[in-house]
C-alpha cells in the first residue's frame, strides 16, 4: 500500500505530524477516500463491504458471548441457556451470532457467484481471488467449530462426523482422528480446543482479509463489463459514491438479518441442538448447517469413505486453480453467451445438492446428488476450459465509460418515446462528476 | 427547514440547504441506532439475573456467643457478624463524633445518620454488629479483633477500624458499609 512517504498534503498540523512519521492518513485517503473505483458497479458489489460489517458483527458478538460462556462438557450446555435466560441481552447476542452465521454464510456465496459471474478470479486477480478461497475454508472451519461449542446433540454428533471424515486416510487417518479429539471419542479435550480455535480463526480470517483488499487495490476491482479500467472517466472516488452505495446496502442487508433475529431466530437451526449432546445416542437425521449442504451432499454421494472425502475437499480446492481453468479472454459472462448458460445451471447445481444434502441419503436422492456433483465439477474442469475455446463471445464495449453512456443514452431515448413524465436527468447527470 | 418552505412553492429549499438537512438527519439516525446496538453489548456485563438471585443470604445466629463472630457470604464478598463484649460497647460509645474520620452512619437500615455506635449496631440489640467485610480503602478483608483500636485492621494498607467498624486511623476514607438486613425472627439474620 503506502510505504513511499506521505503524498497527500493536509491542512491539520496535528494530522501532518502524524503523517509525515506513520503515512497512515494518506493510506487511509488513498485507499477508502479517492480510491478510484468503476462506476458501473453494481449491487453484487456491495457483499464485499456487508462481509466485512458481518466479521466485525460476528467478532464483537463472538467475544461477549465468549465472556459468558464456558468450554466444559459438564456446564457448557447449561451455560448456553444461561445467556438466554439470565444475561443480560444476553438472548440478542447468542441469535445475532447463530443467524450472523447464516447471514455471513449468504453473502458469502453471492460474492463468489458474482465473482464467477463477471470473471474477477481472471488475471490480474488470481491471488485475490486464492486469498478469498482461502478465507472461505476458514469460515467453514470457523463455523463448524462454533456449531459444537452449544454441545447439544447436533454439535456432538456433526463434531464426530466431521472429525471421522480424517479417518478416511489411509494408514494414519486413526491417529489423526484421535489426535483432533485428544482422546478417543468427541469429549472435553475436543471441546476445549475447538473453542480455542473458534476464538482465534476469526482474528486469522480479519489477517487473510486484509491480504485480500490489499490484493483487491493493487489490481483494482473488476466490474460488470469485465473490461479494464482505461482513463479516469471510468472511474469515481471510493468516498462517497461506494461508501454512501455500500451502507445503503448493508442497511437493507440490516433488515433481512433483524427479520431472522427478531422474528424467526431458530429456523436456521435445528431443534435437535436444544437436546444435550449424548455420546450414546445419535439423532436420527445428522445434518450439518444450510451452508455446508452441498459439500455435504457431494461426500454422501460417493459410494467410498475415502472418495467421499476427496471430492468434498477436492469441491472447495478445485476453486484455488479456476483462474488457469477457464480459457476465456473474456471476463464478464456478460459478454458470454455459452458460458452465463453454464453459469446458471451451476448456481442451480449448487441449490439441488443443498436440498440434497439435507434428504435422507437413499435412493432417488443419492442418484441426483451423483448427476450434480458431476456437473459441479464438470463446470469447472470441463466446460470452463472448452467454452473458452469454442464460445464466439459478444462485443466488447470499448471502456466502462462508453458502455455507462451507451445505456444512459438507451434510458433517455426511452424515456421520450414513453409517457414524456419525468426529467432524463439521469443520462446528463450521470457522466458529469469525473 | 423554516426556509424550504419560502423558496420556490415546490417544497424545494436551495440544494445545500436541503443536503444539509438530510446530512444531518441521516447522522442523527445513525448515532441512535449506534447508541441503541451498543447498549446490549454494554449492558451484558452488568450481573445477570442469576447473580441477583444471589442477593439475600440468610443465618442462624442462634448459637453466636457474647465476644464471638461468623462471617457469612453474602453477594460474593464476607459479612461480619459480632456479638460484642459490652466492653467494646462502651468503648464505641465513648468515642466524640468529633473524633471520627467519617462521621457518617453508613448504615442503609437506619437511612441516613450520624455514626453513632447506636446507629452503627442492629437497631435494638446494642451487641450485635452486622458489617460487609471489605476494607473501604481498596476491598482487602480487614482482621478482626485487631488493629490500635481494638476492632478491625485491614493488612494491605493498614487501615484500623474501632469496634464499632469506623474508619479511625490509615487511608481508607469510609467506615466498614452496612448491609441491609431484617430479622424475620429473633435468632435469623437475612442480610440483602
Amino acid at each position: 500500500m503506502a510505504g513511499h512517504g506521505p503524498k497527500t498534503h493536509f491542512k491539520n498540523p496535528a494530522v501532518r505530524w502524524l503523517d509525515s512519521r506513520l503515512p497512515i492518513v494518506s493510506m487511509m485517503n488513498d485507499q477508502a477516500i479517492v480510491f478510484p473505483t468503476p462506476k458501473n458497479l453494481n449491487y453484487m458489489w456491495t457483499f464485499g463491504a456487508i462481509l466485512t460489517f458481518m466479521l466485525v458483527t460476528m467478532i464483537v458478538t463472538g467475544i461477549t458471548l465468549a465472556m459468558h460462556y464456558a468450554a466444559n462438557t459438564a456446564i457448557a450446555f447449561d451455560q448456553v441457556e444461561k445467556i438466554m435466560r439470565d444475561v443480560n441481552f444476553g438472548w440478542l447476542l447468542r441469535y445475532i451470532h447463530a443467524v450472523g452465521a447464516s447471514m455471513f454464510f449468504f453473502a458469502v456465496y453471492m460474492h463468489i457467484a458474482r465473482g464467477l459471474y463477471y470473471g474477477s478470479y481472471k488475471a490480474p486477480r488470481e491471488v485475490l481471488w486464492m486469498l478469498g478461497v482461502i478465507i472461505l475454508i476458514l469460515m467453514m472451519a470457523t463455523a463448524f467449530m462454533g456449531y459444537v461449542l452449544p454441545w447439544g446433540q447436533m454439535s456432538g454428533w456433526g463434531a464426530t462426523v466431521i472429525t471421522n471424515l480424517f479417518s478416511a486416510i489411509p494408514l494414519v487417518g486413526p491417529s489423526i482422528t484421535e489426535w483432533l479429539w485428544g482422546g478417543f471419542a468427541v469429549d472435553n479435550a475436543t471441546l476445549n480446543r475447538f473453542f480455542a480455535l473458534h476464538y482465534l480463526l476469526p482474528f486469522v480470517i480479519a489477517g487473510v482479509v486484509i491480504l485480500h483488499i490489499w490484493a483487491l487495490h493493487v489490481a483494482g476491482n473488476n466490474n460488470p463489463t469485465g473490461v479494464s479500467v482505461k482513463s479516469s472517466k471510468d472511474t469515481v472516488p471510493f468516498s462517497p459514491y461506494l461508501t454512501i452505495k455500500d451502507g445503503f446496502a448493508i442497511v437493507i442487508f440490516m433488515i433481512l438479518y433483524a427479520w431472522f433475529v427478531f422474528y424467526v431466530p431458530n429456523y436456521l437451526g435445528h431443534p435437535d441442538n436444544y437436546i444435550q449432546f449424548n455420546p450414546l445416542v445419535t439423532p436420527a437425521h445428522i445434518v450439518p448447517e444450510w451452508y455446508l449442504l452441498p459439500f455435504y451432499a457431494m461426500l454422501r454421494a460417493i459410494p467410498d469413505k475415502l472418495g467421499g472425502v476427496i471430492v468434498m475437499f477436492a469441491s472447495l480446492l478445485i476453486l484455488l486453480v479456476i483462474p488457469w481453468l477457464d480459457t476465456s479472454r473474456v471476463r464478464s459472462a456478460r459478454y458470454r453467451p455459452m458460458f452465463k448458460i453454464a453459469f446458471w445451471i451451476w448456481v442451480v447445481t449448487c441449490i439441488a445438492l443443498g436440498y440434497l444434502g439435507a434428504m435422507p441419503a437413499e435412493g432417488i436422492y443419492v442418484i441426483l446428488a451423483r448427476i450434480f456433483t458431476l456437473y459441479y465439477f464438470g463446470f469447472f474442469l470441463i466446460l470452463m476450459p472448452v467454452l473458452g475455446i469454442i464460445e464466439t463471445p459478444k462485443p466488447l464495449p470499448n471502456s466502462i465509460a462508453d458502455d455507462v453512456l451507451a445505456k444512459s443514452k438507451k434510458k433517455h431515448a426511452d424515456v421520450h418515446t414513453g409517457s414524456g413524465a419525468g426529467t432524463p436527468e439521469g443520462a446528463a447527470a450521470a457522466p458529469k462528476k469525473d | 427547514m423554516a426556509t424550504t418552505e419560502t423558496n420556490d412553492g415546490h417544497g424545494e429549499a436551495h440544494g445545500e440547504t436541503r443536503r444539509d438537512f438530510l446530512y444531518i438527519a441521516t447522522g442523527a439516525v445513525a448515532a441512535v441506532g449506534i447508541g441503541s446496538i451498543a447498549w446490549p453489548f454494554i449492558d451484558q456485563m452488568n450481573p445477570d439475573a442469576a447473580s441477583l438471585a444471589l442477593a439475600s443470604t440468610s443465618v442462624d445466629i442462634s448459637a453466636l456467643g457474647e465476644g464471638e463472630s461468623m462471617t457469612v457470604m453474602w453477594r460474593g464478598k464476607p459479612v461480619f457478624i459480632r456479638k460484642r463484649t459490652p466492653t467494646e460497647v462502651e468503648e464505641a460509645k465513648e468515642v466524640p463524633l468529633s473524633e471520627l474520620r467519617d462521621t457518617d452512619a453508613r448504615n442503609p437500615n437506619i437511612g441516613t445518620g450520624e455514626a453513632t455506635d447506636a446507629n452503627r449496631a442492629v437497631q435494638g440489640r446494642e451487641d450485635l454488629l452486622v458489617m460487609i467485610g471489605v476494607c473501604t480503602h481498596l476491598g482487602c478483608i480487614p482482621l478482626g479483633q485487631a488493629g490500635d483500636f481494638d476492632g478491625w485492621f485491614c493488612p494491605c494498607h493498614g487501615s484500623h477500624y474501632d469496634t464499632a467498624g469506623r474508619i479511625r486511623r490509615g487511608p481508607a476514607p469510609e467506615n466498614l458499609a452496612i448491609p441491609p438486613y431484617s430479622f424475620p425472627d429473633e435468632s435469623t439474620l437475612v442480610v440483602g
